[in-house]
């Protein structure tokens, strides 16, 4: 019981000795101490189990607009009470409002206050009327709980509009409990150390004194630090994977000519995906890469050239191959790297995390700009099983144990796959996007030889929505400053 | 992706057997098609470009048949002797220069059937066909036709004929003008003096390629047994495969194929072409490619799986498959045959270094440093909308999208400032202070990495965006100076140009109170953005 009685702060020493059997807050104002203080008060007590604290409505009449100005019928009686006027005379003189006028006349009339007339006369009773402050004096009294008014005028002026109104306002009402009671009958000691400063420091003042004790588990207010945004440290985590993997970083631009993104991925240049309602085009030309490439990827499309195909056998154009999109994928960045390389280069493993852009209608389950993870392995003995062990390797460690591959459709891949992972919780499985084995038609132009390429290009929001358990993909990029403060850390 | 319907009896008994669902499901994901749909007595699964021929349920059902090893091996397809001629005159050749044609007999058609091969027919023009650019198809009851049939181009005042879905004669312009079909294809004939045309022997016009049938001659019903089909196109190896899957799927329906010969101006050709065509398969090179082991008479087994037969280390390969350019490709047939989920994964050990792209790293340094002030790092669109850049006061030349997905995303950012703004005013229902940053690519005459940092409350000012920059440089070791600069995106004399080894890298200052009226804001903003990409070069 004493520890407890050390425990409390200030304003509760000051606030329990003022509480009786049932005291509202109001009454404890009446002391000086605030409204915040007391009801602050109120809960640390209430949490210590001291006091029980119920809120009751209570109904207060407090003024309205009109109760805010002189009464009408008062201005009214007034202009008359010197001489008698016409209607007309009196709105002159007491600028009242149609309104006003006729609630006065009415009033008055029925109270017989005025006599009728081409002119208005007052009467005895007016004379007494326009003396009698008693509507006034209820008025000053208000804001008053209901209950406590002289009921009859109450309800005449609640007659007449906008004079008052009455609001129901929920009182706090502290009672005290068994404990609350035996604290307060305690002597409160008032000279404990509230908080260690300099001063009781020096002074040694702490060694003849005590420390109040703190409620440790009481809320504290919320404070936040600034943070990486949460794609951007999965993205992190991500290309810390391949990294540990020994694949090498690959960079490169958003916009980038439809040579780099198309034709050197061997999509024929009638292919669909290149249609407006795929990909975003940009206005302007777009640079090409050596002209031994050029016609090197020219003829893989048109006859297969010396990569051992029939080709697409069409006409290829270098006017289509110059316009300027958004890059959809990532795998712009390994048709790059392919020409870059020479033979004695290899085996390497590239890799990227970027932005691709598609021309999708936003909804929970599509961006028209999203991150994909890019992945190839240039290596003369790598094979199909290589390249499903370097994918479950991966998403193993971003956190999904089961990762299944089914065949699939790119132009530029052969064997093509599409990645799904099986989400634990939900019990189904997730698309993640393509993998494949790049076409002799792509190597072979842009790296000069024919060596077998493992290549993918997983979304990569879909997991981080998952992870961050956000079900509208639009979320993660809406940059909410509170859910950013809030979101949990990524924990791989 | 292109799909198909699939009655589900039907599909069972073409197939040749019935699997429980679980399995239908998983076999059809595994033959390398996305089920997209199936209940009761109806499928719709996706067909991957590749496989037109697949875009029957006849087709389909071939394929699926095969794989779960029903009826393996080639189907030979064959086409009977005829008279059937038809003569392609040469003014086709600038227009639409060529045809491949066949008759189809002994057919049964009912609604179901009709609906069928219109549904082909339409699934072909949009993927294979290029919406009817590359090569279109026309299906025409024999009993209407007189032999032997033309294929010309005449000039459009000169066609007159009722098409389809219609009730009264045109000319070839008017059919480009009103006809539904005509306005929706017209632009393929557009620029042409003259337009193609099938004319018979009695001179009735049969259809105007690649718009529309004749209605009177060019519309099949259920009494019809005989069917006389062209496809029209720009490449004969195009227009024949084409054919190829129809008259397939007519065949797998029990009907009997016929040949023409099509008599070009220059030479003859005898149509349809169902002869199979081979290619050599080197096992060890399947084997390389997959990782696997597999023996002659495994790879036999493979590819018969997939509708192929094997011969003297050849594979012969169908009349319908259109999609094999490439050894490869029959290697990507085996490893389906041989099922996806059959391979074992390998991690192999090849040993190569992992290498952090430099400048990556850098950035990632900054972040650091501007977490360590408390700042909340954002992610945005690099599409943005232009009214929010011209919000800024401040003009660039921003890059547009042709065809953006809508106005809110029309234009690539130019710089990275106007993004938070938009965060900031986003946020206004959030606490205060609001202090971010973003580091991200800007947009200009050339694509750059910025970072963007604003500081956003009651008292918002210059000198801590200052103290954060001061920080900043110090501790990346380098060395900065303001210089005065007019930039209407801030206050007037509270703006600065950042310079750094001389080269200008960026602007500091308090956002103007217009540019907050802009983004309906009434709360100070200061902050900075600096080109990282040039900053990093200095380094």
């Amino acid at each position: 019981m004493h520890k407890l009685a050390e425990s409390l702060s200030p304003i509760e020493r000051k606030v329990l000795p003022l509480i009786k059997e049932n005291t509202s807050l109001k009454q404890i104002t009446k002391s000086g101490l605030k409204e915040i203080e007391i009801i602050r008060a109120f809960q640390w007590l209430e949490n210590k189990g001291l006091i029980k604290v119920k809120k009751e409505a209570t109904e207060i009449v407090d003024l309205d607009v009109n109760g805010k100005k002189e009464l009408p019928e008062k201005k009214f009686l007034k202009s008359i009470s010197e001489r008698e006027l016409s209607l007309n005379e009196i709105q002159e003189r007491t600028k009242l409002s149609n309104d006003e006028l006729n609630v006065s006349l009415g009033l008055l009339k029925r109270n017989s206050c005025i006599l009728l007339g081409s002119k208005i006369k007052i009467t005895s009773k007016g004379k007494e009327y326009l003396n009698n402050n008693k509507i006034e004096n209820f008025l000053i009294s208000l804001p008053k709980e209901k209950s406590e008014l002289n009921q009859e005028i109450l309800n005449e002026l609640k007659k007449r509009k906008g004079m008052i109104k009455e609001e129901s306002v929920k009182e706090r009402i502290a009672a005290l409990t068994e404990k609350g009671r035996e604290i307060s009958k305690l002597n409160l000691k008032s000279d404990m150390i509230e908080s260690l400063n300099i001063k009781i420091l020096k002074s040694k003042e702490w060694k003849n004194k005590d420390f109040r004790r703190y409620d440790i588990k009481i809320n504290v207010p919320k404070i936040y630090p600034g943070k990486k945004h949460f794609v951007n440290e999965a993205l992190d985590y991500a290309r810390r994977i391949w990294l540990e993997m020994g694949f090498k970083e690959m960079k490169g631009n958003m916009i980038q000519s439809s040579f780099w993104n198309f034709d050197a991925l061997y999509t024929s240049q009638d292919h669909s995906v290149r249609d407006m309602h795929d990909t975003f085009y940009l206005n302007g030309k777009g640079d090409l890469p050596s002209k031994e490439i050029i016609n090197r990827v020219k003829s893989a499309h048109e006859n297969g050239g010396n990569t051992g195909s029939k080709g697409w056998q069409y006409s290829w154009k270098e006017d289509e191959a110059r316009k300027l999109v958004l890059r959809t994928h990532t795998t712009v960045l390994s048709a790059q790297t392919l020409t870059k390389l020479k033979k004695e280069d290899l085996p390497v493993k590239y890799f990227a995390v970027g932005r691709c852009f598609r021309n999708e209608t936003l909804d929970f389950s599509h961006l028209f700009e999203f991150n994909q993870t890019e992945g190839i392995v240039i290596d003369e003995n790598a094979n199909l099983r290589h390249l499903i062990g370097y994918l479950k390797e991966f998403f193993k460690k971003m956190g999904f144990e089961k990762a299944r591959f089914r065949p699939a459709y790119f132009p530029y891949t052969e064997m093509s796959l599409e990645i799904d992972i099986y989400h634990p919780v939900h019990k189904k499985w997730i698309e993640l996007g393509g993998a494949g084995m790049f076409r002799p038609e792509v190597v072979k132009p842009l790296l000069g030889i024919d060596v077998p390429v493992l290549a993918w290009g997983p979304g990569i929001d879909r997991m981080i929505a998952d992870v961050y358990k956000i079900k509208d993909i639009r979320e993660v990029y809406k940059n909410d400053l509170k859910q950013l403060k809030e979101i949990k850390t990524w924990l791989k | 992706m292109p799909t198909v319907n699939l009655n589900k009896n039907e599909f069972e008994k073409l197939v040749g057997r019935k699997l429980p669902l679980d399995k239908l499901k998983d076999r059809i994901s595994m033959l390398g098609t996305d089920l997209e749909y199936i209940k009761d007595n109806e499928i719709i699964v996706e067909v991957f470009p590749n496989r037109p021929d697949m875009l029957s349920e006849q087709g389909f059902a071939r394929a699926f048949s095969s794989f779960i090893g029903v009826k393996k091996g080639l189907r030979e397809y064959k086409a009977k002797k005829s008279d059937y001629k038809l003569i392609i005159d040469n003014s086709v050749s600038n227009v639409r220069p060529f045809t491949s044609c066949a008759i189809v007999k002994n057919l049964k058609f009912d609604n179901e059937r009709i609906k069928q091969i219109i549904q082909i027919q339409e699934k072909l023009h949009i993927g294979y066909g290029r919406n009817r650019k590359k090569c279109a198809i026309g299906v025409y009851p024999l009993e209407k036709i007189k032999f032997p049939i033309h294929y010309k181009a005449l000039e459009p005042s000169k066609i007159r004929f009722i098409p389809l879905e219609s009730n009264k004669e045109m000319n070839g312009n008017e059919i480009l003008d009103k006809h539904p079909a005509g306005k929706e294809y017209g632009h393929l004939l557009k620029d042409k003096n003259k337009f193609p045309v099938f004319v018979d022997a009695r001179n009735k016009i049969l259809s105007m390629p690649p718009i529309i049938n004749s209605d009177e001659t060019g519309r099949i019903n259920d009494k019809t047994k005989e069917v006389f089909i062209e496809v029209s196109g720009f490449d004969y190896n195009v227009v024949s495969k084409c054919l190829n899957f129809i008259v397939c799927a007519l065949a797998d329906m029990k009907g009997v194929i016929y040949e023409i010969s099509l008599n070009y101006w220059n030479k003859k050709i005898i149509s349809p072409k169902l002869k199979p065509e081979s290619m050599k398969i080197d096992i060890n090179y399947v084997n390389k490619t997959l990782g696997l082991n597999l023996n002659e008479k495994d790879v036999k087994n493979y590819l018969e799986r997939m509708g192929y037969n094997y011969k003297n280390k050849m594979a012969i390969i169908p009349c319908y498959r259109d999609d094999i350019m490439h050894k490869i490709d029959l290697v990507e047939d085996i490893a389906i045959a041989y099922g996806y989920e059959n391979f074992k994964e390998e991690i192999p050990n090849v040993s190569t270094l992992g290498e952090e792209d430099e400048f990556e790293k850098f950035k990632r340094k900054v972040r650091d440093i501007l977490i360590g002030f408390g700042y909340l790092e954002c992610n945005s669109y690099n599409l943005i909308s232009e009214e929010i850049l011209n919000n800024m006061e401040f003009k660039m030349n921003n890059i547009k999208v042709i065809n953006p997905v809508n106005m809110e995303y029309n234009t690539l950012r130019s710089w990275v400032i106007p993004s938070l703004m938009k965060i900031l005013s986003d946020n206004k229902h959030n606490e205060y202070p609001q202090k971010i940053f973003e580091a991200g690519k800007s947009f200009g005459r050339e694509e750059s990495e910025k970072i963007g940092l604003l500081s956003c409350h009651g008292s918002a000012n210059f000198t801590e965006a200052k103290q954060i920059l001061d920080y900043l440089f110090n501790s990346l070791g380098m060395k900065y100076n303001l210089e005065e600069v007019e930039h209407d995106s801030f206050i007037k004399g509270r703006v600065g140009g950042i310079y750094c080894n001389g080269e200008k890298i960026g602007y500091i200052g308090e956002i103007s109170p217009k540019v907050l009226e802009n983004f309906n804001m009434e709360i100070p903003v200061a902050g900075f953005e600096i080109n990282l990409g040039e900053l990093f070069e200095i380094i």
